[in-house]
């Protein structure tokens, strides 16, 4: 909402500066986002009369003429706009004056012609191009005719005045009219509001013998009143209208618009002028549209409307669409002479349900959705038809024909002044507080600290008592209020087990070498699929509206995401990377979305190029299966999880089918790691590309052992190597399960430290070297004891998978 | 014989001194202390000396070979310590070079700052609670004070599912379903922080996806001026021990009253600058007291309980602690960005 300084000062008293008011106005409670001034920095500019205008002898398109710029001065000036004409008073930039955007006018010769300054339209004043009225949109901005040669045009102009850009929060609709601002100026400055004159001499005609109304439906038009204004001529308003108008951002159109426009700024009260001659009936009809009912609006478009939408229509045909947009057939033109002017009150509903569909938003329609003050619709009414006899020439016939009930009953609400204080930590007195209802422009009883406040009708928002509360504490102020601390009883805070996992997980993963990143969960659906490794039959989620294709479903996996971040990466060079993300996942398993879906913490990464490096020694090593895998083999020992975790080679959509191992806790599947299919790597262009996919949820929910202390070893232990030769096929996984589960107690440690494949072996054969370490804590071993488990081991490796001694 | 080990004694220490190396060194020492060497054979020719000579010469010929052998020893020495230093100078190396990188990431910012947020309530006396990204419409909107049709429900233009299901559009939904689970008994004291989503179209201030870190305090006697206290607190913590808190009234539905609460400048100290813009003041967070309905439709008694909330986010806070200029960055992951947050 802007308003202007000047405007907001007819109503009440103000002594300080608009930037003083702004910042006041924001401490207590109305955000001033920008305070602006109207003048961008113009001196030197003054009205003057054109005495003389003729044709520059050199050039078609220029105008030399005499301009009186005061004190007898007249000055020759050549001007290129169309409009100039002999008889109009002008603003002239005198030489040595400063034009916005430190333009400075200086003495020229144009094409042979001496030109002593410049006659200015609005736009090279600063007033923004949309907001100049049309007749002058392509020329110079022609004064009123009682304007005094040399005297200062920006009085003139109002562009002295400063505009305040209010923030305002759907709370505080009062305040997007002028008069509701004074109201909230005058309770923070403690002053008076003065109201506009509303007094109307009328005509001898009355209103109901032009026009009735009817209204079918009350819930959606509480209140509709008219009034008939004859005989006005349309006409440009005067310069001090079109001044606010501008000011406040609305182009200035012919008097009977600006008149509504103006009263619709001052009270906030939507306000129509249809031409009388033109309603083609001598009734006004508010009800329903029907469903594809047609209406021309005023923008000359053809509009389809629902039967959501509510109409005004005279009897027949629709002649607006309520509180959005008046009709192209019944539209105030320059020939009109008899005005029926509509006050309403149509409820917010309807009117964003019609602005909605039809994608029309007005200064009306949007006041009408955040509600307006019942109570001023008459006196708007009656300020505007004033207006349209003292501006246009009018003559008001007697009386307002109305529908519905013009006024609501007001209601009170109640206040404890220890309850607030309790509430906000203060000490405030009952009599502060009366002084701050009187300020406000609130009616009140007061006994013992206990007041009744009769709610105004143009502060809705306020329905508890804890509204009451924050009025009081806004304007006392907040910076008055002291900082205290909690007094309720100290409690521990602290993570829980899951969150002080999570942590631990990210730590131990930015340790290993893997950045994190942050992406978004929605996606397309095509990519919310990939890489799924659940059973059971999922539904994607697509949100209803989305912004973009790219945007529409929500993931069920952290992959496809962190691939585009690769590639994000590798466009821009850099093609080693290492990373991985920790976020929810959604699973849907209900065909129709009803209940909740299952959300999941995923933890995932990525890592592609180089992974070791160290160039000017020579090491150069890219990722493989076997670094992610010591990843994960490091993050399950962090989790305490090593020993309930398997391996097993498997297949996932997108994976490369050999190098893809799923990891399983106790059996059961917590995700997969391993490489990108080539095709897709291909696909992404990136270099050879390994990930990994754990549901965290499912690792950190698994109670795990408390840790105990081992004691410290006291006999030595004993070390077996042993080679083996088995078939190529053979995972060495399955040798290491069947020798811890040979070797017995005793043994305690089976580590691989060779893996032969070359030429010297057998065709389909390899070679595999385990140290074995066997331990007793309670006592020294015997070689006898060691033997007896050894050859147990080397016997049960040769039954199960046809193991030989490699000699 | 006397002048016989005297001579060789002279003759050994003039070898030893001229030894080049440890061999050379052995050479000598074999060459007169050896079975075979003069002085063993001086000794051996004793038994022609009388009783008499035979202590002295004997005693004699020890001194001597104990001189050699002190002088065999202080050579040797000699030579393995020029031999250490040789070989210690052959192993130079240029210790300006490189050394070999440590493997090691670091947190996104977003990350690094909600941790710190979190680590600062939880020193408070704060738990961290945790919701669904995906919610009802009632917990989202309902519960606080939204109902259908509210006005405030345009100021969050959000991404439905079905009717009833959205992404939520602020983390407020979890203080809804913690106070429900208190069952109306106080005291609640929680932070929640978390992913929410709004139908806006990404550019340099805006993000459809977005982070956010709500408090809420709920038991008997809690006071705006305590919300004061917290939130000054955290404002020293955050962003300085010499910054100002300063209220705003503003609007909420969930909160009554409403505050914003803007901190004095951390760049210019409140004169005004670019990040401020002039004001001196930066918006950092909005607040409030629970507004009685919300109290009331979570199970609490608003005539026994009051208490506060206050959500700000991260986004923001690690865009004017950072000085980044884009939202999106946050998003796009690139690793040229995430990288400069090692010390976050």
């Amino acid at each position: 909402m802007l308003i202007s300084y000047n405007w907001l000062k007819e109503y009440v008293n103000v002594e300080i500066s608009p930037s003083e008011l702004a910042d006041k106005i924001t401490k207590s409670g109305i955000e001033v986002e920008m305070v602006e001034s109207l003048n961008k920095g113009i001196s030197g500019v003054v009205v003057g009369y054109v005495e003389e205008c003729i044709q520059h002898p050199n050039a078609d398109k220029l105008r030399v003429c005499k301009v009186d710029v005061g004190q007898g001065e007249v000055s020759q000036i050549v001007c290129g706009a169309p409009n100039v004409a002999q008889g109009q008073k002008v603003a002239v930039a005198v030489p040595g004056a400063v034009l916005p955007g430190n333009f400075k006018i200086k003495k020229a010769k144009l094409r042979g012609e001496e030109s002593h300054g410049m006659i200015c339209s609005l736009t090279e004043l600063g007033v923004d191009t949309k907001l100049v009225p049309k007749e002058y949109a392509t020329g110079i901005f022609v004064m009123p005719s009682d304007a005094e040669p040399g005297s200062d045009a920006l009085e003139y102009l109002n562009l002295n005045d400063h505009v305040l850009e209010l923030g305002l929060t759907p709370n505080r609709a009062d305040c997007l009219n002028v008069i509701g601002v004074a109201n909230e100026v005058a309770a923070i400055l403690e002053q008076e509001v003065k109201l506009p004159n509303t007094s109307i001499t009328t005509t001898e005609e009355k209103a109901e013998d032009f026009i009735s109304v009817h209204i079918e439906s009350l819930e959606d038009n509480p209140y509709y009143g008219a009034m008939i204004i004859r005989d006005v001529k349309i006409g440009p308003s005067p310069l001090w209208m079109q001044n606010r108008l501008m000011a406040s951002g609305i182009r200035p159109i012919n008097n009977i618009v600006d008149i509504t426009n103006y009263v619709l700024l001052e009270y906030g009260q939507p306000l129509h002028a249809f031409d009388y001659n033109r309603l083609g009936s001598k009734e006004i009809v508010i009800r329903r549209a029907a469903e594809g009912e047609h209406i021309q609006t005023l923008d000359d478009q053809d509009r389809k409307l629902k039967e959501s939408h509510l109409v005004i229509t005279n009897g027949k045909d629709p002649i607006a669409v309520a509180g959005v947009m008046g009709g192209a057939t019944s539209e105030v033109q320059s020939d009109t002479t008899n005005v029926l002017l509509e006050a309403a009150y149509f409820t917010s509903g309807r009117v964003r349900a019609a602005s909605k569909d039809l994608g029309l938003r007005s200064e009306a329609s949007s006041r009408y959705e955040k509600g307006i003050d019942r109570n001023r619709v008459y006196a708007a009414a009656m300020r505007a038809a004033s207006l349209m006899a003292d501006i246009a020439g009018g003559q008001v016939a007697e009386g307002i024909v109305e529908a519905g009930k013009r006024e609501v009953n007001s209601y009170s609400v109640k206040m404890d002044v220890s309850r607030m204080n309790n509430l906000l930590g203060t000490e405030i007195t009952s009599e502060q507080t009366a002084s701050i209802f009187n300020r406000l422009g609130f009616a009140y009883k007061e006994s013992d600290g206990r007041f009744e406040v009769n709610v105004p009708s143009r502060r809705p928002d306020i329905t508890i008592e804890a509204d009451l509360i924050e009025e009081v504490g806004r304007i006392y102020g907040y910076d008055r209020i002291p900082t205290t601390y909690l007094l309720s009883e100290a409690r521990p805070g602290g993570l829980t087990k899951n969150q002080a996992q999570r942590r631990n997980i990210r730590t131990y993963l930015e340790g290993a070498g893997l950045y994190q990143a942050v992406t978004y969960a929605l996606t397309t659906p095509a990519k919310s699929t990939h890489f799924s490794f659940s059973d059971e039959k999922v539904y994607p989620i697509s949100v209803a509206h989305p912004m973009s294709e790219e945007r529409s479903t929500l993931r069920m996996s952290l992959l496809p995401q962190l691939l585009e971040v690769l590639q994000y990466n590798r466009n821009r060079s850099m093609e080693d990377l290492a990373i991985y993300e920790m976020g929810s996942v959604f699973i849907n398993r209900q065909e129709v979305l009803t209940d909740l879906p299952e959300e999941y913490v995923f933890v995932s990464g990525a890592v592609t190029g180089v992974f070791n490096e160290h160039l000017w020694q020579g090491e150069r090593k890219t990722v493989d299966f076997y670094v992610l895998k010591g990843i994960l083999e490091g993050l399950m020992g962090e989790l305490n999880l090593s020993e309930r975790i398997t391996y097993e080679a498997g297949e996932i959509e997108n994976m490369h089918p050999g190098r893809t191992a799923i990891v399983k806790l106790d059996g059961i599947s917590v995700g997969f790691v391993g490489q990108l299919h080539p095709a897709l790597q291909k696909e992404l262009d990136v270099k050879d590309t390994y990930v990994f996919e754990l549901n965290a949820t499912s690792l950190l929910d698994k109670e795990t052992d408390q840790m105990v202390y081992q004691t410290l070893p006291r006999y030595p232990s004993i070390t077996r190597d042993i080679a083996l030769v088995v078939d190529q096929q053979l995972p060495a996984g399955d040798l290491t399960t069947v020798i811890q589960a040979a070797g017995g107690e005793l043994l305690k440690e089976v580590n691989l430290f060779d893996l032969y494949e070359g030429e010297k072996m057998e065709e389909g054969k390899k070679s595999l070297a385990f140290s074995l370490k066997y331990f007793d804590p309670e006592r020294t071993l015997t070689d006898e004891e060691v033997v007896t488990a050894h050859n147990r081991v080397l016997k049960s490796l040769e039954e199960r998978f046809g193991a030989q001694l490699r000699k | 014989m006397k002048d016989r080990l005297e001579a060789l004694k002279v003759e050994a220490i003039g070898q030893i001194k001229e030894a080049q190396d440890l061999k050379d060194l052995q050479a000598v020492k074999v060459a007169y202390l050896g079975k075979k060497g003069p002085i063993t054979e001086v000794l051996k020719g004793m038994g022609k000396l009388s009783a008499e000579e035979r202590p002295v010469v004997g005693a004699y010929a020890n001194q001597v070979r104990d001189s050699i052998q002190q002088e065999l020893d202080k050579k040797q020495a000699e030579l393995e310590n020029a031999a250490i230093a040789e070989k210690l100078s052959k192993e130079t190396i240029d210790v300006s070079l490189p050394g070999r990188p440590v493997k090691k990431g670091n947190p996104h910012p977003l990350t690094a700052v909600v941790t710190e947020i979190e680590d600062l309530f939880l020193s408070m006396g704060f738990t961290i609670a945790e919701g669904p990204e995906v919610e009802t419409d009632y917990y989202n909107f309902e519960a606080l004070n939204l109902p259908k049709g509210h006005p405030a429900r345009d100021m969050q233009d959000s991404f439905f599912i079905t009717e009833d299901i959205l992404l939520r559009t602020q983390t407020s939904p979890v203080q809804a379903r913690t106070m429900e689970k208190h069952e109306g008994e106080g005291p609640v004291k929680i932070i929640s922080p978390g992913k929410v989503y709004r139908r806006d179209n990404d550019d340099a201030t805006h993000s459809h996806q977005f982070m956010q870190i709500e408090g809420l305090v709920v038991d008997q006697n809690v006071r705006l001026s305590d919300l004061k206290g917290v939130l000054e607190t955290f404002a020293k913590k955050m962003f300085g021990e010499d910054r100002k808190i300063r209220l705003r009234p503003s609007f909420f539905p969930f909160t009554e009253p409403s505050v914003e609460m803007d901190i004095s400048c951390f760049k210019c100290s409140g004169k005004g600058c670019s990040i401020c813009k002039q004001t001196g003041w930066i918006e950092i967070l909005g607040a409030g007291m629970v507004h009685p309905n919300v109290l009331e439709m979570a199970g609490f008694d608003s005539k026994k309980y009051t208490g506060f909330a206050f959500g700000m986010g991260p986004e923001r806070i690690a865009m004017l602690k950072y000085g980044i200029d884009d939202i999106r960055h946050f998003y796009a992951n690139d690793i040229r960005f995430l990288k400069q947050f090692k010390n976050a």
